[in-house]
């Protein structure tokens, strides 16, 4: 492991909860429904987040807790009851019902455990119930994704078949890219999870490779080793180089030869080096700082020092398990300083302090910052972008290159008045 | 329990957040779990703030709970008095803070700070932002000046002449996350200030805890959003005797209406009568001969009771609709929006579900819907022209022009806004008269009930294209299908980049992997 420097800081945080994944989730699997169970705020968080209005009808809506839910829990299962059925009445094509739970639902103690059960024998054959919390005391951001998913594991039928399990949401073109080239290394047997419907859940068992696709699934990986799976270790395919490893290791789990690898995506390799050097004469040598959200802070940080060149100021993270970021953090340039958690005003004044040339921050902060003078990224782009993959290398980059580029445009005179 | 897919408003503490943001000197500390500070991106993404909302989340966890979180309160208040240093401090507690009753604002209260504090208690299972704003601004004007109410004595409106000087009045309500709030306060106050009327204190938007304090230096308080300031106006009213208008200035008649009301309550006589009907050109633009076309138009009004009530009167006097639906989301105007919908045979509709008010658009079939940001999508999906009149908004309703809604330039928005959806009178006669002619292009009809593009017309027309290949080049399966995945708005720009490609290397087939190549050679 290289040596990076740890700290862990606590405070208050400027972060989404993990109902915010619900954003991407009900996209990926357009058959299914997520009914969070909350409060008003919830509904609020998500609509914020989500630009809900687009939807003619959404695939994810809020129970909201009244005063009445609160006083008596016996009611408080019946009255939801009664919204489930009238959302199941309203909506026949569901197949999956996420119950998800948040904060107030978690404090009142409801258990959506044993609401879902009885749903499941009521509506057996017709809509399945699972349940899982997107609470921000439990879950940051992503988190929430890594909590649907491991719900869904019990429902995944056990096979000793040989495949290739990627796990984590991909935008569909990036899967089917990654497909392509899998089946073009010799590996014919992928599968994704989650699916892209919610009823199609992969079979999984011991002979199931998973690699992952995502940094932030934690408890789906504990649960998939569980049920025998063998988790591939290799770095995210974030930027050629992660890509590129992380094909690597799939290949060696499948005993797929090095030298076939490389003849296989070299081209891709080639083309991609290209249109990353345009952004790359933008990066190089920018001081970056990151604040922690998507969990894919330190993914982005390896990307954007090795292949772009940028410099490290610090990495937040909300939160990091060492061992799924083993890879990763190998990857990094000597004393890097990351940062788990967050004292957003301790942080903010080391921003300030340290006058970076790019902050990758939330949505509430980035106006701020840029008032300051400060350019900025906003971090839930990423989670809403097709990064993934080599070809999608330069399009990353792109990301972080474009503020700075508008940033020159509009300080810069380049027409002389005549 | 109730199912939502969408809500008008947020919960009461982002009520109390629009209050501390608008103002200055003042910070809110929030008893809160991680995902709370959501709210703090309504003010810097949609407002486009430069700062963040004063405000500290406490940010608890789950492992916090079987702990001291009282003490974790306790930690956050003095980090942020040390910090933020504050005039007076807010004190609350978000929906799960509310049931673990850490009681956040008797802490404070507790801990030897000489500032003012405002505890406050926002029952998030049961009320709403608006009512969380109002409640907010009340307990703040009284706490800074409840010392005060004893010693003075109550507050003639004709205070004024006593004392030689012009009359003061301060403008009550406009805040940040309101309708034009911004610039309706630059107009009120010029108006005022054309009829000799002197602004005291504007409230809460730029305001500061001192501010507040000098409110009963005015002689009458103007309540500019009932949503906002009636309850704080009311307290004003009852403990220092200051009266207050009712008149909201959103249209020719009810701005004059409006200055009516602050003379006969100041007894100011007003001199310029004549000179009120002629300050907007709404008026003669309604009476100019284009203008016959809006008679009779069918608008389906929905939003706050302010601007839906406002949005009524001067749609059927003003500019001779045919309201044909009114209704609101805020239940504390919801007898007002009644009578006046009674007024205009209507029925009125109260909900805070958006479903509802789609359904109900439907039915009444309108030619223009005047509503929130959620009507000019459901109008949008329905095909049907839509202004927006009141919040929840977005991005755009903070334009960077100056849009009054309320007073003279209000009323000029107001003609343009609502009348340039619907096709201009000329316009829509020469279509109807050239409709038949060959050379009328089809799709060039009016921008009356435009939909969105629609997505399988690009891919149509996309697929008659990939029938008449340029010179020779062919687009294999793969190519075809990969080209199917890009989003449709940029879809025509990538087939061209890749063909011109194709041309360049001479490639005769474009497959997935040239896509993926011409897209790297152009980036």
């Amino acid at each position: 492991m290289s040596k990076v420097e740890f700290n862990k800081e606590t405070g208050p945080r400027e972060v989404f909860c993990g109902l915010t994944s619900i954003v991407w989730l009900h996209r990926r699997m357009p058959d299914a429904f997520f009914l969070v169970v909350g409060s008003r705020t919830c509904a609020h968080l998500i609509q914020s987040a989500a630009g809900v209005m687009i939807f003619a009808e959404p695939r994810f809506g809020t129970a909201i807790l009244e005063e009445k839910d609160l006083a008596g829990l016996a009611d408080a299962h019946e009255e939801l009851d009664r919204v489930v059925n009238d959302l199941i009445a309203r909506r026949p094509e569901i197949k999956t019902l996420f119950l998800v739970g948040s904060c107030p639902s978690e404090v009142i103690k409801l258990d959506l455990a044993t609401v879902a059960e009885k749903l499941n024998k009521r509506f057996l054959g017709q809509v399945r119930f699972v349940n899982y919390s997107g609470s921000g005391i439990e879950t940051t951001f992503t988190q929430g994704e890594d909590g649907a998913l491991k719900a869904l594991i019990p429902l995944m039928e056990s096979s000793n078949e040989e495949k290739l399990l990627l796990v984590g949401t991909l935008a569909n073109n990036v899967e089917d890219r990654f497909k392509k080239i899998f089946r073009n290394l010799g590996i014919s047997n992928i599968e994704s999870f989650p699916p892209r419907q919610s009823t199609e859940l992969p079979k999984i068992g011991k002979n199931t490779k998973v690699l992952l696709t995502q940094p932030y699934l934690s408890d789906t990986v504990r649960d998939l080793k569980h049920r025998g799976c063998e988790i591939i270790s290799a770095p995210f395919p974030l930027g050629i180089e992660g890509s590129t490893k992380w094909f690597l290791a799939a290949a060696k789990a499948f005993k797929i030869s090095e030298h076939k690898v490389h003849e296989i995506i070299s081209p891709l390799i080639n083309r991609a080096k290209l249109a990353l050097d345009s952004h790359k004469e933008i990066l190089k040598g920018k001081r970056l700082f990151l604040l922690p959200e998507s969990q894919l802070e330190i993914s982005l940080a390896r990307f954007l020092h090795n292949e772009c060149e940028m410099d490290l100021i610090e990495v937040g993270t909300p939160y990091l398990n060492k061992d799924l970021m083993k890879e990763e953090i190998n990857l990094l340039p000597d004393n890097t300083k990351i940062v788990e958690g967050q004292h957003v005003e301790k942080q903010l004044d080391r921003v300030r302090e340290s006058n970076p040339d790019l902050v990758v921050c939330g949505m509430g902060l980035a106006n701020p910052l840029e008032a300051e003078g400060i350019s900025t990224k906003w971090s839930i782009e990423m989670v809403f972008s097709p990064i993934h993959g080599i070809d999608q290398a330069a399009d990353l980059a792109g990301l972080f290159s474009k503020p700075l580029k508008r940033n020159q445009i509009l300080t810069s005179k380049t027409l002389v008045m005549h | 329990m109730e199912l939502t897919l969408w809500t008008y408003e947020g919960p009461p503490h982002v009520g109390a957040m629009r209050i501390a943001s608008s103002m200055k000197d003042i910070h809110y500390v929030l008893h809160a779990p991680q995902g709370d500070t959501y709210a703090d991106l309504l003010f810097t993404m949609i407002e486009r703030r430069g700062q963040r909302p004063p405000v500290t989340y406490t940010t608890f966890q789950a492992r916090d709970l079987g702990g001291d979180t009282a003490e974790l309160v306790k930690k956050n208040i003095k980090e942020a008095v040390e910090r933020f240093k504050p005039k007076t401090l807010l004190v609350g507690e978000s929906c799960t803070a509310e049931l673990i009753q850490d009681q956040p604002g008797a802490l404070a209260k507790g801990m030897g700070f000489d500032m003012p504090i405002v505890n406050l208690e926002l029952p998030a299972y049961s009320k709403k932002e608006n009512w969380g704003a109002s409640e907010t601004f009340y307990q703040l004007t009284r706490t800074l000046l409840k010392e005060k109410v004893s010693s003075s004595d109550k507050i003639s409106p004709l205070r004024w002449r006593e004392l030689g000087r012009r009359p003061k009045v301060n403008i009550l309500g406009p805040s940040l996350l309101g309708f034009r709030c911004r610039d309706d306060v630059i107009e009120i106050q010029r108006i005022l200030s054309e009829q000799g009327i002197d602004t005291n204190v504007v409230a809460p938007l730029g305001a500061s805890p001192d501010d507040i304090e000098r409110l009963i230096d005015a002689e009458i308080n103007i309540c500019l959003y009932q949503e906002i300031a009636e309850a704080s106006c009311e307290w004003l009213k009852r403990n220092f005797g200051m009266e207050y208008t009712n008149t909201i200035p959103i249209g020719i008649k009810n701005t004059i209406e409006f200055i009516n009301e602050v003379h006969e309550k100041l007894d100011l006589p007003l001199t310029n009568k004549e000179e009120l009907e002629n300050k907007s050109k709404l008026p003669w633009y309604s009476k100019s001969v284009d203008s016959n076309y809006l008679t009779g138009k069918r608008v389906f009004i929905f939003g706050d009771g302010t601007h839906a009530i406002a949005a009524a009167k001067i749609a059927k006097e003003e500019l001779g609709f045919e309201v044909v639906g009114l209704g609101t989301y805020s239940r504390e105007m919801a007898r007002q929006v009644r009578a006046t919908a009674k007024d205009l045979n209507v029925e009125a509709l109260i909900t805070n579900n958006y479903l509802e008010v789609e359904d109900a658009m439907k039915k009444a079939s309108p030619e223009l819907v005047l509503g929130t940001q959620m009507e000019r999508h459901s109008a949008k999906r329905l095909g049907i022209p839509c202004s927006v009149i009141s919040t929840p908004m977005h991005v755009q309703d903070v334009p960077a022009r100056y849009s009054p809604q309320m007073g003279w330039e209000g009323a000029n928005v107001i003609f343009d806004d609502w009348v340039h959806p619907l096709m201009m009178g000329l316009e829509e006669h020469l279509i109807d008269m050239f409709k038949h002619d060959f050379e009328f292009v089809d799709g060039h009809q009016s921008h009356l009930g435009h939909t969105s593009t629609n997505t399988n017309n690009i891919l149509n027309s996309d697929e008659k294209k990939e029938n008449n290949p340029k010179e020779g080049i062919i687009w294999t399966e793969s190519g075809r299908a990969e080209l199917t995945k890009v989003p449709f708005f940029v879809r025509g720009k990538v087939k061209t980049n890749t063909e011109k490609y194709a041309i360049l290397r001479g490639i005769p087939e474009i497959s997935d992997e040239t896509l993926y190549d011409a897209k790297a050679y152009f980036s």
